[in-house]
């Protein structure tokens, strides 16, 4: 067993632990980056598609390479970057368990950022673990990162961004998208995206679920039936589509195993996927020294990921002394600027809400625990 | 009732959950104890949280009042050789 020490170290090297990394390290902190995958950016490199919103957030640049630009901005910032490398496990004095090219280590860091991201939700059914049926990210990494196509015939169930991303990518690899099922009486996703798949000539069926899937060793059939307002499938409806993969894009939710590890307390927001830890307007936990910024916090998207991490990343600077309060104060309210921009709009007012309601749990379990103490 | 699996590396049935839940578990970590779910190679990642919704649904509780499994090291596969290699001592 090795130890190593830094100012900061991040886990995970997508969208969030990158800003997190460039903003430290720009500071003048000592930063390493650990990943368990053997290429950084998270799901960035997966995202073929140009972003939204304004010209702030690079609205009309394709993910990958909003990827590519921040993944040069944190190697010119000198943090070193471990990938391939597991974080096992994290003490309550927050050293963490670390396995890196086959070898053992314990690191020992002033402050720890987890950036871990989310996972995909999945869904049960007769036949859903034949070979064929998986999650739509899954297929999006099949497809846009290894170039192998799943499948000829693919059912997509879930009409978020996601099921409506993932179902054009596809189309765009070579195959056909048989239909778009969505158990809510309404398409969850931007128009935009629904109307390019509309286009194409894909039928997407609202209010519907799967109810089966069959197949000798793989999927063959998807038995689909429309569903009644509690989301339960209506007898008689059921028809039969013939398709080779099913793809779920059914949510996801908050990767949160080293947090709850490290003692931190959670709150339940459902709006981002679950139990989610709360944290202070510095991105800092009720774990003091432990931060946590992206899909972590509560699944939201891209853009916001970045922006909690450049805030994590400035607050943590800041904690060690690397930043005066005013450099401080200024880069955290430009950053809260654009946040409040992320999460305003129509798409954005919910995810608003959630925050807030996070930041509350966090201040009241900080004022319960002053009047205790 | 056609059997769903829930647990795909350990091979439990919602059935076999439910049956849990009805002898007694309460939280994840109890039916994870009777049934082996949670407890193969993806430690509970994918269906996790199909377990706690049928923990809420089949014990009457609310998804906030069901926390995911208790989180124990080591959270990803490592192998006991690394643990216990030459210099680990």
């Amino acid at each position: 067993m090795r130890e190593i020490t830094t100012d900061i170290a991040v886990i995970g090297a997508g969208s969030a632990g990158l800003s997190a990394a460039y903003q430290a390290a720009s500071a003048g902190a000592d930063v390493l980056v650990i990943d368990e995958n053997h290429l950084p950016g998270g799901q960035l490199f997966k995202q073929i598609h140009k972003f939204f919103g304004s010209r702030a957030h690079q609205a009309g640049t394709r993910g990958f390479q909003i990827g590519q630009e921040l993944l040069e901005r944190v190697q010119k910032s000198g943090a070193r970057v471990w990938l391939d490398t597991l974080v096992y496990g994290i003490e309550r004095d927050c050293s963490l368990g670390v396995i890196h090219d086959g070898a053992h280590y314990v690191v020992r860091a002033k402050k720890v950022i987890v950036a871990t991201g989310a996972k995909e939700n999945y869904m049960a059914f007769p036949g859903s673990t034949l070979p064929g049926v998986m999650g739509a990210g899954a297929a999006q990494t099949m497809v846009n990162v290894n170039r192998v196509l799943p499948g000829k015939r693919v059912v997509m169930l879930g009409s978020g961004n996601v099921g409506l991303i993932v179902s054009y990518q596809l189309m765009q690899a070579g195959a056909d998208v048989v239909a778009l099922v969505e158990a809510a009486p309404e398409i969850g996703g931007y128009a935009v995206h629904a109307g390019k798949l509309r286009r194409a000539g894909v039928p997407i069926l609202v209010g519907h679920t799967i109810t089966r899937v069959t197949g000798d060793g793989q999927v063959e059939r998807v038995e689909i039936a429309q569903v009644d307002k509690q989301f339960n499938p209506i007898p008689g409806t059921e028809r039969v589509l013939e398709a080779d993969t099913v793809c779920l894009a059914v949510g996801l939710n908050p990767m949160t195993e080293l947090v709850w590890m490290a003692g931190c307390k959670f709150c339940f927001i459902p709006a981002f996927g679950g139990h989610v830890p709360m944290h202070d307007g510095n991105m800092e936990t009720t774990v003091p020294g432990l931060y946590v910024a992206g899909d972590v916090t509560g699944v939201e998207e891209a853009s916001s990921a970045m922006e909690e991490g450049n805030l994590a990343g400035v607050c943590a600077a800041h904690a060690l002394g690397l930043l005066t309060d005013e450099q401080a104060a200024d880069k955290k309210a430009e950053i809260n600027a654009r946040l409040d921009a992320l999460r305003a709009g129509l798409f954005g007012e919910r995810r608003r809400t959630a925050k807030q309601q996070q930041l509350d749990a966090m201040q009241a379990e900080q004022g319960g625990n002053d009047h205790v103490g | 009732m056609e059997d769903i699996i829930i647990c795909r590396c350990q091979e439990v049935t919602e059935q076999e959950i439910i049956d849990a839940v009805h002898e007694g578990a309460t939280t994840v970590d109890g039916v994870k104890r009777r049934t082996r779910a949670c407890m193969g190679l993806c430690q509970g990642k994918t269906c996790g949280r199909l377990v706690e919704r049928i923990v809420a649904r089949e014990s009457g509780r609310s998804a906030a009042e069901v926390t995911p499994q208790h989180s124990r090291m080591p959270v990803r596969p490592v192998k006991i050789g690394t643990f216990g290699g030459d210099g680990d001592a």
